[in-house]
């Protein structure tokens, strides 16, 4: 009886493992594959030029400035939005109806998908306030897409300071708005800059937002003004895989690096800045 | 002065707090006032059971069941192949890896939510659908079976990462009386942990799932759009995100299939809206 259960538990636990390895291995395989065939891609010349022949060769310069601009529109735009917000939740907030509704709406707000995004994007932005597909209209739907991102770690950062921080600062006659700009924000700053790498990282990966609010075919100049039309590098990657016959795979390769690249050192940077904040800690 | 600027501080913090209810009632609104035209042309019935989507004939055709069900299909395949994987896979994080592997296997499966979709579609061009088309002797690999396989792969970070929570708050006695009582570790998952995180792990399966309904590029691209009532789960089909990502750019502003396109992503943003309210419901439940 007991021999039996054991073998049981032995033969659950290696499906279990199993499990664990066909999700884990694939992620490996991924980054092998791409590191493997788009790093002997890269060189100067692919990273500083232009596309040229119908994007079959030359580089991809104007799409990784694309994708900087876009990137650090939305985050101008969201975290003063979202910091403020996160502020709000955790030191103003009370349990009630109204904190309640902006906890659901931010859980919506993660979960519409990100091509209606693009569609809101394009009716607010492009037709009704008339910017038209321009760096500013896509850097403000990707700006309230990336808003829950920033919301929820910032929140996590200013909750984690704790609370005999604030009543210290409070009993020594500090005002309330006084006490979160000197003390609590200080000290959660780490965890809202972490907050703000993830949704860079999430910005700059994202395709559908961009499609139809800046994201241009091919434009062989860099954009002048937030007015302008933009490449960037996840449409650029989607446009030479789908749209472009007879690419070059080193050219796909090496865009699919550079944008992979881009994201997860985004991340990586995020992990670390926890970690040593983490072990950094004095309470 | 002091009062006064704080005042304002105070009441600037309040706007940004409720910032995102304004946000999600904007995006309806603006979906509603540019979708809900194409009903002067299509009823209500017509749009959602036509079997034809034929947007730019003349007249044309907006049925999009085709889409529904390209939709329907591709992540109930991805459901089918990612529950048992994802929840499996949660299991042996939070109850049977090492302390130090686990730190390992959760920054691998972090690193599978940073991968952009188009990266990941890309990836699934040239591996999985060659791979698909070869087993199954097909013409194309572009088939529904490619884009159920990479869907159940990205639902996957949030299936393991939510389902993994619901396991770790599950309270510590639970497992230690069922240890006292001589039960193996296999056991007391199998019946403690698990239907005492029950509720979490339904949650965390319908937000995996409910993502995928939305999932966008990655889809599109491997797929292969094929707007057709599908038969098979090896024949080409379209779904309703990758349809909007793919006609959007030729749809003229204010033409019947430009609103037909909006009233799609109506339809798509009332499907996350109940997927992501009832999932936060089990989640709260479990606190």
């Amino acid at each position: 009886m007991k021999r039996n259960s054991y073998r049981t538990q032995m033969i659950a636990f290696f499906f279990l493992f199993l499990a664990m390895l066909l999700i884990v291995v694939p992620v490996g395989l991924i980054i092998v594959i791409i590191v493997q065939k788009g790093l002997p891609a890269i060189n100067w010349q692919f990273l500083s030029d232009i596309p040229r022949q119908g994007m079959r060769a030359g580089g991809i310069f104007p799409a990784i400035v694309g994708t900087v601009y876009l990137v650090m529109g939305a985050i101008i735009f969201a975290l003063p939005i979202g910091l403020l917000a996160a502020i709000y939740l955790s030191e103003y907030s009370k349990d009630n109806m109204l904190t309640r509704l902006i906890r659901l709406a931010i859980v919506n707000l993660a979960g519409v998908p990100s091509v209606v995004y693009g569609l809101f994007g394009l009716a607010l932005f492009v037709v009704f306030f008339k910017f038209g597909a321009s760096i500013l209209s896509g850097s403000l739907t990707l700006g309230i897409m990336i808003l829950p991102i920033i919301i929820t770690t910032s929140r996590e950062a200013l909750e984690s300071v704790p609370y005999s921080f604030r009543e210290v600062s409070l009993s020594l006659g500090a005002s309330k708005w006084q006490t979160i700009r000197h003390i609590v924000l200080p000290n959660a700053i780490p965890g809202i800059l972490t907050g703000t790498i993830l949704g860079l990282g999430r910005a700059a990966g994202e395709t559908a937002p961009i499609l139809f609010t800046v994201a241009a075919f091919y434009l062989p100049q860099l954009p002048s003004s937030i007015f302008d039309q933009a490449m960037a590098l996840p449409y650029h990657l989607y446009i030479i895989s789908t749209q472009v016959p007879n690419v070059d795979a080193k050219v796909r390769y090496g865009t699919a690096f550079v944008l992979l690249t881009l994201v997860l050192f985004m991340n990586l940077v995020a992990v670390i800045i926890r970690y040593k904040f983490r072990k950094k800690k004095k309470w | 002065m002091r009062k006064f600027k704080e005042f304002i501080v105070e009441k600037l913090i309040l706007i940004c707090g409720i910032a995102s209810i304004f946000f999600v009632i904007l995006i309806f609104l603006f979906l509603l006032k540019e979708g809900l035209a194409v009903f002067k042309t299509v009823s209500l019935f017509k749009f959602l059971l036509g079997k034809n989507w034929y947007p730019i004939s003349e007249p044309p055709q907006l049925g999009i069941l085709p889409l529904i069900l390209g939709s329907l299909l591709v992540t109930l395949g991805a459901a089918i192949i990612s529950i048992p994987i994802g929840v499996g896979c949660a299991v042996y994080i939070a109850e049977v890896a090492p302390t130090q592997t686990k730190e390992i296997l959760k920054a691998g499966i972090e690193l599978l939510a940073a991968i952009p979709s188009v990266v990941l579609g890309f990836i699934g061009m040239v591996t999985l659908v060659p791979l698909v088309k070869n087993v199954f002797h097909l013409p194309t690999g572009l088939t529904a079976l490619s884009g159920s396989i990479m869907l159940a792969f990205m639902a996957m970070p949030t299936i393991v990462s939510i389902a993994e929570d619901a396991l770790y708050s599950v309270p510590k006695s639970y497992k230690e009386g069922a240890f006292a009582l001589g039960a193996t570790r296999w056991q007391t998952i199998h019946r403690v942990m698990l239907p005492a995180a029950s509720s979490g792990i339904l949650a965390a399966v319908m937000l995996g799932v409910g993502r995928g309904i939305g999932e966008t590029m990655a889809v599109m691209m491997i797929t292969g759009n094929a707007a057709v009532i599908p038969h098979s789960i090896l024949a080409p089909v379209r779904t309703l995100t990758a349809t909007i990502a793919a006609e959007m750019g030729e749809a003229v502003v204010g033409s019947e299939h430009y609103f037909a396109l909006f009233a799609i992503g109506i339809v798509l943003f009332v499907i996350s809206f109940a997927v992501n309210v009832t999932a936060d419901l089990f989640l709260h439940k479990r606190q």
